[in-house]
C-alpha cells in the first residue's frame, strides 16, 4: 500500500465524509487544552494538539464499562461490538494501545476490551507540537512502526496518508478525490519529522536507555528517594487516571429496583489510592504512601516490562502535568535511582 | 451487543446451596453444587469467585478435597458486603461462581512419598483442609501426616467434627492450640509456632503447608527454618485483595506476582526474596 499526500482541504472533507458514515471520536479543544471526543464538525479536528487531557484508553477501557446483566434466570455477558474510529492518536498513546492489547490478551483473553480493539480503526497522527512534560522520545515512543491503521504525518502543503491495514484501506475508500502517491521527496520529508521529533519530544531527558533503568530498579527498592518523594502524595490517584498505560480496575454491582436484576461493571481504579490492596480486617498490604508510590514506577519500569518486554512508560508526560504536588515526574525518579546505583 | 461466541472470563455460572450451616459467630459453612452437574473441577489449595448478584464478588477457597464428587464446600467469614450476603442465602438458592483459579498445592506432585506437616492459623485451616482431607483419601501415598492447628479461642475452631476425626486417626498427628484458652479448654495454650518444638520432623523428608493470618506466616517460618527445612520444601498460601481472579485488575500483585495467578500457593523459595510477599 503506497503513501499518499493530500492536502489540509482533502483531509477535512474526507474527515466529514468519515463522521457521516462512522462513529469518529477525534482530539478536539477543551477550554485551554484538548481531548478526544465524538467529531461532529471535521473543522473542529486539532490534528496540532499536543496531548490530550486523558488518553485515548478510554474507549478500550471505558472509565466505568458493563461487564455482564443478571436477573434470577442467568448471568449474560454484554459486550460493546459497535465499530468506531480514533483520529490523530500520537505515537507515545498507540505505543500504549499496543501494550494494553498484550496484556489483555494474555493468558485469560478478556473478551470486552478485545472486542472493542477488534471493532476500532486507528488513525495516528505524528506530533506537531510537543507538550510541556513530553518525553516519549527518551523511551523509543516518539514515533510508532505498528499498532495503528493509518498513519498521518503533516509535511508542507499538506498530510501524508500511509495506510498499512484492510481497515485503513476501508476508511481511503472515503476519501473525495484520487489523492497522489507522495513522492520520494515527501518521504524524506516524512524521515525528517520522526527524527526530528525524537529530539523534540524530550523535553525531560532521562540519562539512559529504559532498559538500564529496569536493571536499576533491581537494586531501588529500598532507595530513600520513594519515601522522600511520596511524602507529599495526596494518594489522589491523578497520575493512575490520566496513564495510558495504567489499567488497573475494580469491579462494582449495580440493582435495579427489582432489587433482582442489575448488572456489573467495572471502573477505573489506581494503585496510588489508599485501599487498593487492603483486605478484610483492615490489612492494607500497601499502608504507607511510599509503598504505593514505588510499586507504581516498578509497574511501569520493571513488572510490566518483565511480562511483555516493552517498557510501561510511554512519556507521554501526563502524570507530570497532573500532579499538584510536582512529585510524579518519572525523569527525575528514574534518572536518581540510575544515579544511586 | 454479541460476545463473538468467546468465552467471557468475568461470566459466573450458577450454583446451588445444598447447605449453610453456622460454624462460629463469624463463620458459615456452604454446601454447594454447580447447575451444571460437573463438578467444579477444582484441585487443593485453589479458589472461586463468589457472586451474590447485586452485590458484588468475593475469592473464596474451596475446603472440600476434589476426593469428594457431587458437590464442593467453602467456608465463609463475614467480613463485609458479598460475606454477609452470603450467610443469608437460603439453602435451595442459586449463587454465582466463576473458577476455579490460582496454583494448587502439590498434592500429586512434590508431596507424594513425602512426609507432610500442615500449619493452619485459623480461618487458615479451611483452604488446607482440601488438601488434607485429599491426602487422607489417598493415604498410602504420603508419609507421616502432621496438622498443626491453632486459633484464638477454642470458640473460633472450625470442622471441630473433623478435627476429632483426625485426632482418632492413628496415621494422622494433630496438635492444636488456642492463644486464649476457657475454662473447658484442656489443651495446648499459646500462639502456633509453640506447637512446631513438640513435634518430630525429618527436614529432608517433609514438605510443609502453611495457610493462616498476614501475620503468621514471618513468625513460621523463623521457627521452621531453625529445624533446617528447606525454603524449597514449604508451600504457602497468601491472601490479597483480589477483583478479577483472573490476571487483570492488579488488586492481587505481590511486587510482579499476580496472587491470584501465580498463587495463591506460592512455593516458599520462590518468594522468599520478594518483598511484598511475606
Ligand atoms: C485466595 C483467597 C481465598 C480466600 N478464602 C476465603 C475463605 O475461604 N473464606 C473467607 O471467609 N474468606 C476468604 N477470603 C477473604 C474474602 O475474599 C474477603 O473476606 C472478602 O472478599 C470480603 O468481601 P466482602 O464483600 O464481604 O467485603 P467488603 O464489603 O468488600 O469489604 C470488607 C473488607 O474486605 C476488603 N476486601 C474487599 N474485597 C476484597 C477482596 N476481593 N479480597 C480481599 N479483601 C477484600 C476490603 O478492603 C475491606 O477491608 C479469601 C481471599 C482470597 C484472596
Ligand atoms: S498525582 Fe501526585 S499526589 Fe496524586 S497520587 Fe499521583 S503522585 Fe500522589
Ligand atoms: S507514567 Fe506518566 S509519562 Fe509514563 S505513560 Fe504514564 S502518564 Fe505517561
Ligand atoms: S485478582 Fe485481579 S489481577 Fe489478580
Amino acid at each position: 500500500m503506497s503513501v499518499l499526500k493530500i492536502k489540509q482541504e482533502t483531509l477535512t472533507a474526507w474527515v466529514s465524509e468519515l463522521i457521516k458514515k462512522t462513529c469518529l471520536y477525534a482530539v478536539q479543544a477543551k477550554a485551554d487544552k484538548f481531548d478526544f471526543e465524538l467529531l461532529e464538525d471535521a473543522h473542529a479536528l486539532r490534528l496540532d494538539y499536543d496531548v490530550s487531557n486523558i488518553p485515548p484508553k478510554k474507549y478500550f477501557q471505558p472509565p466505568v464499562e458493563e461487564l455482564l446483566r443478571f436477573n434470577e434466570q442467568e448471568f449474560k455477558t454484554t459486550v460493546d461490538d459497535s465499530p468506531f474510529v480514533l483520529f490523530g492518536v500520537h505515537p507515545y498513546d498507540v505505543n500504549a494501545i499496543s501494550q494494553m492489547d498484550k496484556l489483555f490478551a494474555l493468558g485469560n483473553k478478556d473478551v470486552h476490551y478485545l472486542t472493542r480493539r477488534q471493532n476500532s480503526t486507528i488513525v495516528a497522527c505524528d506530533v506537531e507540537n510537543a507538550s510541556q512534560n513530553v518525553f516519549s522520545g527518551c523511551l523509543g515512543f516518539a514515533t510508532a512502526d505498528e499498532g495503528f491503521d493509518i498513519l498521518l504525518t503533516k509535511i508542507n502543503g499538506g498530510y501524508l496518508v500511509d495506510s498499512r491495514t484492510e481497515k485503513g484501506q476501508a476508511l481511503l475508500k472515503h476519501l473525495p478525490a484520487a489523492a497522489e502517491k507522495a513522492t520520494a521527496a515527501d518521504l524524506e520529508e516524512r524521515e525528517t519529522v520522526w527524527q526530528n521529533n525524537i529530539k523534540l519530544l524530550q523535553k525531560h531527558k532521562l540519562k539512559a536507555r529504559p532498559e538500564a533503568v529496569t536493571a536499576a530498579l533491581d537494586k531501588a527498592y529500598n532507595n530513600p528517594l520513594w519515601e522522600e518523594r511520596a511524602a507529599r502524595c495526596f494518594s489522589c490517584g491523578s497520575c493512575n487516571l490520566v496513564c495510558p498505560t495504567c489499567y488497573c480496575f475494580d469491579v462494582q454491582d449495580d440493582v435495579n429496583w427489582d432489587l433482582k436484576s442489575g448488572l456489573r461493571y467495572r471502573c477505573w481504579d489506581g494503585c496510588m489510592l489508599q485501599d487498593f490492596a487492603t483486605v478484610a480486617g483492615d490489612h492494607n498490604f500497601r499502608k504507607n504512601k511510599a509503598d504505593r508510590y514505588r510499586h507504581r514506577y516498578y509497574r511501569k519500569g520493571k513488572y510490566v516490562p518483565e511480562k511483555i518486554g516493552v517498557f510501561s512508560c510511554v512519556g507521554c508526560g501526563r502524570c507530570i502535568s497532573a500532579c499538584v504536588t510536582h512529585i510524579a515526574n518519572p525523569v527525575e525518579v528514574f534518572n536518581k535511582i540510575m544515579e544511586d546505583v | 451487543m454479541c460476545n463473538n461466541g468467546k468465552k467471557d472470563i468475568y461470566l459466573p455460572e450458577f450454583a446451588t446451596v445444598l447447605k449453610n450451616e453456622s460454624m462460629t459467630e463469624t463463620e458459615n459453612y456452604f454446601e454447594l453444587k454447580l447447575s451444571s452437574g460437573k463438578d467444579l473441577g477444582h484441585m487443593p489449595g485453589q479458589f472461586a469467585e463468589i457472586s451474590i448478584p447485586g452485590i458484588g464478588e468475593a475469592p473464596i477457597s474451596i475446603s472440600s478435597s476434589p476426593t469428594k464428587n457431587g458437590s464442593f464446600e467453602m467456608v465463609v467469614r463475614k467480613a463485609g458486603n458479598v460475606t454477609n450476603a452470603l450467610h443469608s442465602v437460603e439453602a435451595g438458592k442459586k449463587i454465582g461462581i466463576r473458577g476455579p483459579f490460582g496454583t494448587t498445592f502439590p498434592v500429586d506432585t512434590v508431596m507424594k512419598e513425602k512426609d507432610i506437616l500442615f500449619i493452619c492459623g485459623g480461618i487458615g485451616l479451611v483452604p488446607l483442609r482440601s488438601a488434607i482431607n485429599y491426602c487422607l483419601d489417598n493415604r498410602s501415598d504420603y508419609g507421616n501426616v502432621t496438622i498443626l492447628s491453632g486459633t484464638k479461642t477454642p470458640a473460633e475452631r472450625l470442622f471441630t467434627d473433623e478435627l476429632v476425626q483426625w485426632q482418632n486417626r492413628e496415621d494422622v498427628t494433630l496438635l492444636e492450640t488456642v492463644d486464649y484458652a476457657d475454662d473447658a479448654w484442656k489443651g495446648n495454650v499459646g500462639v502456633i509456632t509453640t506447637l512446631i518444638p513438640k513435634i518430630n520432623i525429618d527436614p529432608a523428608q517433609t514438605i510443609t503447608l502453611i495457610c493462616g493470618p498476614p501475620i503468621m506466616y514471618k513468625f513460621v517460618l523463623l521457627e521452621l527454618m531453625k529445624h533446617s527445612i528447606d525454603h524449597g520444601k514449604v508451600y504457602v498460601s497468601l491472601e490479597r485483595h483480589m477483583k478479577c481472579g483472573v490476571g487483570k485488575c492488579g488488586h492481587c500483585q505481590i511486587n510482579g506476582l499476580y496472587a491470584c495467578q501465580d498463587g495463591p500457593v506460592f512455593k516458599y523459595a520462590d518468594i522468599a526474596q520478594v518483598k511484598e510477599a511475606i
